[in-house]
């Protein structure tokens, strides 16, 4: 199952209830503001790694570089995509969760 | 496969509009179809033809109707939304006796069926918004 998340988490909780759902089946996908909560050395940055062990994270590339950040700045092993990378994700699960 | 979109935030708001546009053209360009694009809560103000924006921004609406012209999408506002915030297609004037219509070309005003349609007919149903 594909998780996407558009807020950041320091606005709102939508990221961390996301986190609670997740499990070794699902993928999760920042995109718009939640690109924030793929930073390193954040508050949240430890809760991230800790769901890295059984879930894979992305970031949309675009929104990562319309905020001036790239993937120097990230936790490592998020992998960045593009729109194409998105459109794939979807394809690849068979149910999609938006949390917004 | 065929692609479901919901909208739920406004143009130029935060980003949903963009986010759902952008997604929807990689969506085709990967040779994927889009059933339909369903407009809900302040969603529905992406079907003006009244918008004026700066001529170096995007014009959200526009490019909308440019998209579904061009790949024959259906583009649906929630009929209680849209009453609400004033959009208004020729039937819905002459229904509550309006002076105007403002709906942009391409899209129509019809129930949420609409979107529950695409929730079922479409292999994936993929949300944008607040």
């Amino acid at each position: 199952m594909l998780h996407t998340v558009n807020k950041s988490p320091f606005e709102k909780n939508s990221l961390d209830t996301c986190l609670r759902l997740i499990d070794d089946s699902s993928s999760v996908l920042l995109i718009e503001d939640a690109v924030y909560g793929a930073l390193e050395n954040t508050s949240i940055s430890d809760k991230i790694k800790k769901a890295q062990q059984a879930t894979k994270f992305y970031v949309l590339g675009p929104d990562l570089k319309a905020r001036g950040l790239d993937k120097s700045s990230l936790i490592s092993n998020i992998e960045v995509i593009d729109y194409k990378g998105f459109v794939t994700l979807t394809v690849e699960n068979d149910k999609i969760q938006n949390w917004l | 496969m065929l692609f479901g979109i919901l909208v739920n935030e406004g143009p130029y708001q935060h980003q949903a509009s963009d986010s759902a546009y952008l997604f929807a053209k990689a969506a085709i360009e990967e040779g994927h179809t889009i059933f339909r694009v369903f407009f809900y809560h302040d969603g529905v103000n992406n079907g003006t033809r009244l918008a004026t924006p700066p001529q170096d921004d995007r014009h959200i609406p526009n490019r909308w109707s440019e998209l579904a012209q061009e790949h024959e999408i259906d583009l649906v506002l929630c009929v209680a939304a849209a009453q609400r915030r004033g959009m208004v297609d020729p039937d819905e004037m002459k229904r509550h006796k309006k002076d105007a219509d403002n709906i942009a070309d391409k899209f129509r005003i019809s129930g949420l069926g609409q979107l529950i349609e695409a929730g079922v007919q479409a292999d994936r149903l993929i949300t944008f918004g607040d």
